[in-house]
């Protein structure tokens, strides 16, 4: 628990910043923007794993072992993404999203 | 008796055949030519030794030579219906036996010169071997589906080896005129061994062939079910018999066999002379008990018309060809319906199976001069390098052997005393006699006329106009004279073989007689067809034009041999093209083709146009996705919380 603050409030923290990551990936343009966009709603979804572990099940531990894991997933999947965008520099000059429409149709 | 070892005849030409097959390129011609011969030698040396074994040592048991059969189950259907596979030893399929392996052997022999130099040398020994093995098969089929098999086999063979100069339009079309009519023919066959497995749950032959010793009655139950008056067995005899026509080229379905003279000339001796075109004599022979007494010999009562009309049919058109492997064909569709009237007017028990031993006899005699005929005419050709009459004439001086051995064979085939031929033929006739006054008479006929064509083509060849030739022809070299001087032999003397004792109807046996008076009225009107070729073809002179335009427009129909391909040609050109296949060609293109290409191009065209709907960025599909995602969960709030 945390004092004076309910989980109604860190929930729509976690909302905001969940639909902050999807705003960001759907406008942005540049692929890294969208990368990090995604690592939003990535941890928006940590810190409702985390909150509602603290607050619900306050006596188990399993929340915070499972936002662990997503954190070690989302750091492989970053350098992945990593790796594959500086690939598509390599070949195109370019991070921009639009002019990666080769594999159209 | 052992005869497991009889399975080996059929299957070494089988090896041959896979042998020269596969390795096709591999192996020198003079190699593949020695590799033939030398199999079929095997295959013939089994075929002589199983015959004295059969006939000599084991084969008869209380007076009456048994069917040795063995055999494994192949196909299990029920309990009852089953198929087999195996050998079936009884003396018509022994003297089989031995006519193909005399007359394959020789033509191997014989193909060895013939062919050399050819191009499909290897091939065409290849093919040689297949035909050898489907035939030995064939005359050893212990059941119907198992004869069947064998026989689209020989159907296969004698496709390929028509069609085997491929190069040539007529040959190719000859080839599949030859395989279409026969498989249409055969088409009858399997649906009459159909009704017989129906209605009687066996296909095999001693099973239906089994005649009560006592009552002397067939065993078979054929009198159960009947259909438009005749028996079911009646109508699935008739129907064999239809593939039995085919095979052996009576009429209507004889067309495909002056076609067929496209192939080699080996060819036409083995397969068009000698042994595939008998197989349907063989065929009614093998079944010839139920063809007795199925319904007091109704369908074998068919039998003997059809094959004394063809052989009439076919002396008739004998006569006018031109083309001496066609003369040579329409005579032997003439002789095999000697044969299929013999069959006819047979009667089963001792003595008055006369016709079905005649029958057989004439089979084996016809074998080993109409191949000797046939040889003969390889020779002539492949001397004069041509197939007509026109370019020959006073051929004696050149090629000493051939004539005297091609004199024989037309001796023997006109039925001159003495000769194979005069003694199969006179049975033929005086069994046609103690049955049938009509049907002797016709066969008569066809003994003068066969007589007058066959000399027409000797004199015609050998004797007649002096012709002119650019390269002066040579007698054949050893390897095809041999065979000649063989088969010739054979054909001068087979006819002293006592075969009324080894092959009968009953099995049994009996003692035949020569009947003079019957003999005397054969050989006169031999000898007068005979002396008529003499008179108009002997020396050149026009007496033969004059008689022929004395004849006016018969002369014409016959040439064209009674415009019979015309008939067909129109019925299935005009009517059944026009009317069936054309209409039905044209549903299938514009319905059901038309169907599902109309599918296939409507949705290529609806892609084409909703393509641009994939963006190929992320983010509109995301997009989508998560509009997806929002509008799904909207409505599941507004249901849950109404």
């Amino acid at each position: 628990m945390i004092a004076g603050i309910s989980i109604y409030e860190i929930l729509t923290v976690t909302s905001i910043l969940f639909f902050i990551g999807i705003y960001g990936f759907i406008t942005r343009k540049n692929l890294i923007s969208i990368l990090m966009s995604v690592e939003l709603i990535l941890n928006a979804s940590v810190i409702n794993f985390v909150i509602i572990n603290k607050y619900l099940y306050p006596d188990i531990l399993q929340g915070v072992f499972f936002s662990i894991f997503i954190i070690a997933v989302a750091a492989a999947e970053t350098a992945l993404a990593i790796a594959i965008i500086i690939n598509l520099y390599r070949q195109i000059s370019s991070v921009e999203v639009k002019d990666t429409e080769i594999m159209k149709y | 008796m052992d005869i497991s070892y009889t399975i080996l005849i059929p299957l070494i030409p089988l090896a041959v055949f896979l042998l020269l097959g596969i390795f096709n390129q591999k192996i020198k011609p003079t190699i593949s030519g020695y590799i033939g011969v030398a199999g079929l030698s095997t295959s013939a040396a089994l075929s002589f030794y199983t015959a004295y074994q059969y006939f000599f040592v084991h084969g008869k048991v209380d007076g009456a030579y048994q069917a040795i059969i063995q055999k494994v189950t192949w196909l299990n259907f029920t309990d009852t219906l089953h198929i087999d596979m195996g050998v079936l030893i009884d003396p018509i399929s022994i003297m089989m036996l031995i006519v193909v392996s005399i007359v394959s052997l020789m033509v191997h022999i014989y193909s060895r010169g013939y062919m050399k130099g050819d191009e499909g040398y290897t091939r065409f020994f290849a093919y040689l071997s297949l035909f050898s093995f489907s035939m030995f098969g064939l005359v050893l089929a212990t059941n119907l589906f198992q004869i069947y098999i064998f026989w689209e086999l020989v159907g296969v063979s004698s496709f390929l080896l028509i069609g085997y100069y491929y190069t040539k339009p007529s040959a190719v079309s000859a080839a599949k005129k030859a395989f279409i009519v026969t498989r249409f023919a055969d088409l009858g066959f399997l649906i009459g061994i159909l009704i017989i497995g129906y209605y009687t749950g066996t296909f095999d032959f001693e099973t239906l062939n089994s005649v009560n010793s006592e009552t002397g009655e067939l065993t078979l139950n054929w009198a159960s079910t009947s259909f438009m008056g005749l028996s079911v067995i009646t109508w699935a005899l008739i129907l064999m018999f239809i593939g039995g026509a085919g095979k052996s080229a009576m009429f209507p379905l004889h067309i495909w066999l002056p076609d067929a003279m496209e192939g080699p000339t080996p060819v036409s001796a083995l397969i068009h002379a000698a042994t595939m075109v008998v197989a349907g004599v063989y065929l009614v022979a093998r079944l010839f008990p139920m063809f007795y007494f199925v319904e007091d010999g109704y369908a074998l009562n068919i039998v003997a018309y059809v094959g004394a009309f063809s052989s009439l049919f076919a002396a008739i058109i004998a006569i006018t060809q031109t083309d001496i492997k066609r003369v040579l064909a329409f005579s032997t569709m003439s002789q095999i319906g000697y044969m299929m009237l013999a069959l006819g007017v047979s009667k089963y028990e001792g003595h008055d199976g006369l016709g079905y031993m005649a029958s057989m006899f004439h089979l084996f005699t016809h074998a080993m001069f109409k191949a000797l005929l046939f040889l003969g005419a390889g020779s002539i050709i492949h001397a004069v390098h041509s197939n007509y009459l026109k370019d020959m004439g006073g051929l004696r001086k050149y090629m000493p052997i051939t004539n005297i051995t091609f004199l024989i064979a037309a001796l023997a085939i006109a039925g001159f005393p003495l000769t194979s031929g005069f003694f199969s033929k006179d049975e033929i006739l005086v069994a046609a006699f103690e049955s049938n006054k009509l049907l002797y008479f016709s066969g008569v006929l066809v003994a003068g006329l066969t007589a007058f064509y066959i000399f027409r083509l000797y004199f015609g060849i050998f004797w007649g106009k002096e012709t002119n030739y650019k390269h002066a022809p040579h007698e054949s070299p050893i390897s095809m004279t041999l065979p000649l001087m063989v088969l010739a032999l054979i054909s001068l003397v087979g006819g002293f073989i006592p075969f009324s004792k080894y092959v009968s109807a009953d099995r049994v046996g009996f003692e035949a007689h020569l009947n003079y008076p019957l003999a005397a009225v054969a050989v006169s009107v031999g000898l007068i067809g005979i002396g008529l070729a003499w008179v108009f073809y002997k020396k050149e002179n026009n007496l033969a034009s004059k008689f022929a335009n004395s004849f006016g427009a018969f002369y014409k129909w016959t040439y064209h041999k009674f415009y019979i391909d015309e008939v067909y040609l129109f019925v299935t050109k005009k009517i059944i093209f026009n009317l069936i296949a054309a209409p039905i060609a044209w549903f299938d293109k514009k319905v059901v083709d038309a169907t599902m290409e109309g599918i296939g191009n409507k949705t290529v065209v609806i892609s084409k146009k909703i393509k641009g709907m994939q963006s190929g960025k992320v983010q509109d599909y995301a997009f989508s996705f998560i509009a997806g995602v929002v509008i799904l969960a909207m409505v599941f709030i507004y249901l849950w919380t109404n």
